[in-house]
């Protein structure tokens, strides 16, 4: 059988039959859970050790953070609202689920600014202590992925009202989707190990 | 992008697209900058880190020249200690890593059959992102002086020092790991999902598999390695604590993070080499690779156990004897599927019809050389030993010992065996001989003595050591043969402008050394779509057997004519209708990497509006690439 | 065609079966439902977090909690309960290698996880 051998979007073409940028997605996420495993290691190395400075429980304020806990929550169910949205072909619905997805995303990254803001202003920094070093980089972390995650959803909403997203390209904003459910869970896991389990 | 009629703007977007068509034809300037051939992105690789391959080496020699003599004052203590940093720096991450990619990418879609690999614009990424953070650790040198903290960067030491050389050395390193995993990640997905028809996993040529283990690592370890210097820059420019005693924290933490990335890292700069070395044995003995499947199973487990010994280079650190004995016992274990793989490539010289060309030199050389080393190794493996060798000289020759005689050997190999498939000549196997022998006597001459003076106690990282221990004739030995490997490498230089660069090599031909494997199939240097028509394996040395068949006697007889591929008959012009689409140039991968840095250098200012730049020109070149069609 | 592109077909074939099995895009009830327990579990998380009484098993609880929410959306928004073996496969292998690697860091430094 010949082959005209494009190497653009492929499918069935390839050696497991799975495409390209799918399989590239879930190893950069394999990979992410080395990175978030690291800083979050670095958070529990440290946690109770701070010599000086607030702790956690003099700054949290755990209903605030329940509830961007939810929103970001929230988010991921639009998402893969939005994915359903683009594999139907459905581009009315897609438009509005990504755009809700990027707004939910949005808040929580205000929420995250607010408490960020409120934290500095009760003397947590980067080198206050060991709880704000460790603290800030992995949340500032995640709010950076996050942040970035709002930026791929903007544009793929800007192309979805430009009727530039559909059926045949669903598979971007199933991308897409994946890493933010990623840094989801990731969330998920910061909100449980930092917040709720305190030394 | 909108179809404007309006004259003005369409001007700069005519002007780019035509720069993007000029591009397409393979001549000038612009087809290097714009290119996405992983051909070519490999003999820019290629070339790049050898110049830095130069540059690593003049720090050694500069090194070895203070070393000469007890008690020289050739360069002072702050220079000697930021020449180790960039020679070690410069060696592990701008030459034996790149010069490994640019196998990877040379020669892997090759071996399986594909016209390039899973994501071409990324792979030009990869390459100007290694490029231009290079350049950005090197300008240090005038922009304050280079890193003086040693390639692994120990805090407390590296959190004060003054200055930006440190900083350098972290950023740059980040960059240079973003340009790692990109290119991790494009390896594995095309090992994986660009293979030929028949070609399965278990007909993969050995240095495809090892491709795909050492991508496994770079994605597994360097982003370790990123949150380490993240935490170091933060402490730096921040204030931050993770490494502060004061504070609570501990400089074990960088230790631990370091070597996480660090051990897997030495397995990166090794597998490749390991998979040339299985590459080249087989061609050069006329036999196959004796015991392929474990081989490859060895390479696998070797991958996997790198994870698990890192604490090996902090036995001395006081974690006590429970981590130390637990990570003795796993560094001892790595030991076995190294062994094995030594044993099979024995197997495979054993009872072949030998011709001793410069590759199987190389090659052998790896061999004898790597052993040594592997079973210096061992020695530090073992804990009470390890305390005696800890920062001596004994541990500067076991990583010399595998890293150069290993890794770098083996990389010459792959240099004079597949360097004619890419430019059409052979080297003169004169000069590769003489070039071998003298940097086999050079190499030994240098770090034979350090293993000497390393038992004698002579500490690492030290500019200079006193008069009266004995330490004198063993440094002055290790100088001269310095120089001998320095001229070896001159020897290499003059080879490889003569031969390839004037073109007064003997024409290579397609396939030169009566080759195996798929890449010697196609024409040298081999036309841009790789291969007229998409191959359909059936075994394993798929070339081999399309070439010959084997008698009663097991000896191989050449296939009468009409089981070779008559590429000839194959252009891909004259296909009518069936024409191959290459993927098109794109600029918009350099765009994006000239971001980092912008960036970087932001960093090192606190100029953050020069940070904020950086991103913008970072998305500009992203979003670009995101938009314009991957092939016209 | 050869074997393994008739291999490839047939692989295909029977991908597409699974998913009329098994229902390879999960409905928008079914991401509703997951939404609802996510909600839910959130809820108990922060719940128990102020009951003092359950303080000696906390940690245990919430992570056992936490680990459902974590479970749920790789398996059902992300899709790895219906996807190619593989990607579960990569995604797990990373997943329990920084586990492992960081839980042996931390114990070789003598800090217990939690």
């Amino acid at each position: 059988m010949h082959q005209t051998a494009r190497l653009a979007e492929s499918t069935l073409e390839t050696s497991t039959g799975l495409d390209n940028r799918k399989l590239a997605m879930w190893l950069f996420l394999a990979s992410e859970a080395f990175f978030f495993g690291s800083l979050i290691a670095t958070y529990l190395l440290y946690r109770g050790q701070s010599q000086t400075g607030p702790q956690p429980s003099d700054v949290f304020d755990i209903p605030f953070t329940s509830v961007s806990s939810f929103v970001l929550l929230m988010s991921s169910t639009t998402m893969a609202l939005s994915v359903a949205a683009a594999n139907r072909g459905d581009v009315r619905a897609l438009r509005t689920w990504l755009l809700t997805t990027a707004l939910l995303g949005m808040s929580f990254l205000a929420g995250q600014a607010f408490e960020f803001t409120d934290f500095y202003h009760r003397g947590l920094t980067l080198s206050s202590n060991l709880f704000g070093s460790t603290f800030y980089i992995l949340t500032g972390f995640h709010g950076a992925h996050v942040s970035v995650g709002v930026l791929i959803l903007l544009s793929l909403w800007v192309m979805a009202m430009r009727g530039q997203v559909g059926r045949h390209n669903a598979i971007n904003v199933e991308l897409s989707g994946l890493y933010w459910h990623f840094v989801d869970i990731v969330w998920i896991l910061i909100f449980t190990l930092v917040y709720l389990i305190q030394p | 992008m909108a179809q404007a009629t309006v004259p003005k703007p369409l001007g700069l977007l005519e002007t780019l697209r035509q720069v993007r068509r000029d591009a397409a034809t393979y001549q000038g300037i612009w087809s290097w900058i714009a290119t996405v051939d992983h051909k070519r992105i490999g003999m820019m690789y290629l070339v790049t880190s050898l110049i830095f391959f130069l540059a690593g080496g003049i720090y050694a020699l500069l090194i070895r020249l203070q070393l000469a003599r007890p008690e020289a004052d050739i360069v002072d203590p702050q220079t000697f200690n930021e020449f180790f940093t960039m020679h070690g720096t410069t060696m592990i991450f701008l030459v034996v890593m790149p010069l490994s990619s640019a196998f990877f990418n040379l020669v892997v879609p090759l071996m399986i059959g594909a016209r390039d690999v899973a994501f071409p614009r990324l792979n030009a990424f990869s390459y100007w992102v290694f490029l231009l953070g290079g350049l950005f650790l090197y300008s240090s040198h005038i922009l304050g002086g280079p890193p003086d903290g040693g390639w692994f960067g120990y805090a407390p030491l590296t959190v004060r020092q003054p200055g930006h050389g440190i900083d350098f050395w972290a950023l740059g390193l980040q960059i240079l790991g973003i340009s790692s995993l990109a290119s991790g990640f494009n390896f594995l997905v095309t090992i994986l999902n660009m293979r030929a028809p028949g070609m399965s996993l278990f007909r993969l040529p050995v240095f495809v598999w090892m491709t795909m283990v050492t991508s496994f690592l770079i994605i597994f370890a360097m982003p370790v390695l990123a949150v380490a210097l993240f935490q170091l820059s933060f402490s730096r420019l921040f204030g931050a604590h993770f490494f502060n005693p004061a504070a609570g924290g501990t400089p074990l933490l960088w230790q631990h993070l370091f070597w996480l990335f660090g051990h897997p890292e030495v397995y990166i700069l090794i597998l490749p080499a390991m998979g040339i070395v299985s590459e080249v044995l087989p061609t050069f003995a006329r036999k196959p690779l004796f015991g392929y499947p474990f081989v490859v199973f060895s390479g696998i487990a070797i991958a996997f156990m790198s994870f698990g010994v890192w604490v090996h280079h902090m036995y001395t650190t006081g974690l006590g004897p429970v981590a130390n004995s637990a990570f003795g016992i796993t560094t001892i274990l790595i030991a076995v599927p190294t062994g094995v793989k030594i044993f099979n490539w024995i197997g495979t010289l054993w009872g072949g019809n030998i011709s001793l060309r410069t590759p199987l030199l190389f090659a052998v050389g790896f061999i004898s050389m790597f052993v040594i080393g592997g079973l210096t190794g061992v020695m530090h493996s073992m804990v009470p030993s390890d305390y005696q060798q800890q920062d001596t000289y004994f541990v500067v020759a076991h990583f010399h010992q595998v890293l150069f005689g290993g890794a770098i050997f083996a990389l010459f190999a792959g240099i004079y065996y597949w360097l004619p498939k890419f430019t059409g000549r052979l080297f003169n196997e004169k000069l590769g001989q003489l070039h071998f022998w003298l940097m086999l006597l050079g190499f030994n001459l240098t770090f034979q003595p350090m293993m000497v003076a390393g038992l004698m106690g002579m500490p690492r990282r030290v500019y200079t050591y006193p008069s009266g221990f004995g330490l004198e004739i063993w440094n002055l030995l290790a100088t001269i043969g310095a120089f001998v490997i320095a001229l070896s490498i001159l020897v290499f230089i003059i080879n490889a402008i003569y031969s390839l660069v004037m073109r007064r090599g003997e024409v290579a031909g397609a396939d030169p050394w009566d080759g195996r494997t798929l890449e010697w199939s196609i024409p040298s240097p081999p036309p841009p779509y790789n291969f007229a028509e998409i191959p359909h394996v059936r075994a394993r040395d798929p070339y081999w057997h399309e070439k010959y068949v084997e008698d009663q006697e097991g000896r191989p007889v050449p296939v009468v004519a009409g089981g070779a591929n008559g590429e000839e008959h194959h252009e891909a012009e004259g296909h009518g209708g069936h024409g191959i689409h290459m993927p098109s140039p794109s600029y918009f991968p350099l765009i994006a990497a000239l971001g980092f840095p912008i960036i970087g250098y932001g960093f090192i200012y606190a100029d953050y509006a020069l940070v904020a730049a950086g991103v913008v020109v970072l998305l500009l070149g992203i979003y670009g690439w995101a938009l314009e069609p991957a092939s016209e | 065609m050869t074997l393994s592109e008739l291999r490839g077909v047939r692989r295909a074939q029977e991908e597409a079966q699974t998913v009329e099995r098994h229902g390879f895009h999960p409905t928008v009830a079914d991401y509703v439902r997951v939404a609802i327990i996510l909600f839910i579990v959130t809820a108990i998380e922060v719940a128990i977090y102020y009951i003092p009484s359950l303080h000696g098993i906390l940690v245990e609880l919430l992570l056992a909690l936490s680990s459902i929410k974590f479970v749920l959306v790789v398996l059902w928004y992300m899709h790895l309960r219906f996807d190619s073996k593989l990607f579960s496969a990569l995604f797990a292998m990373g997943l329990a290698m920084t586990i492992a690697l960081f839980v042996a860091t931390l114990a070789t430094l003598g800090a217990g996880l939690l």
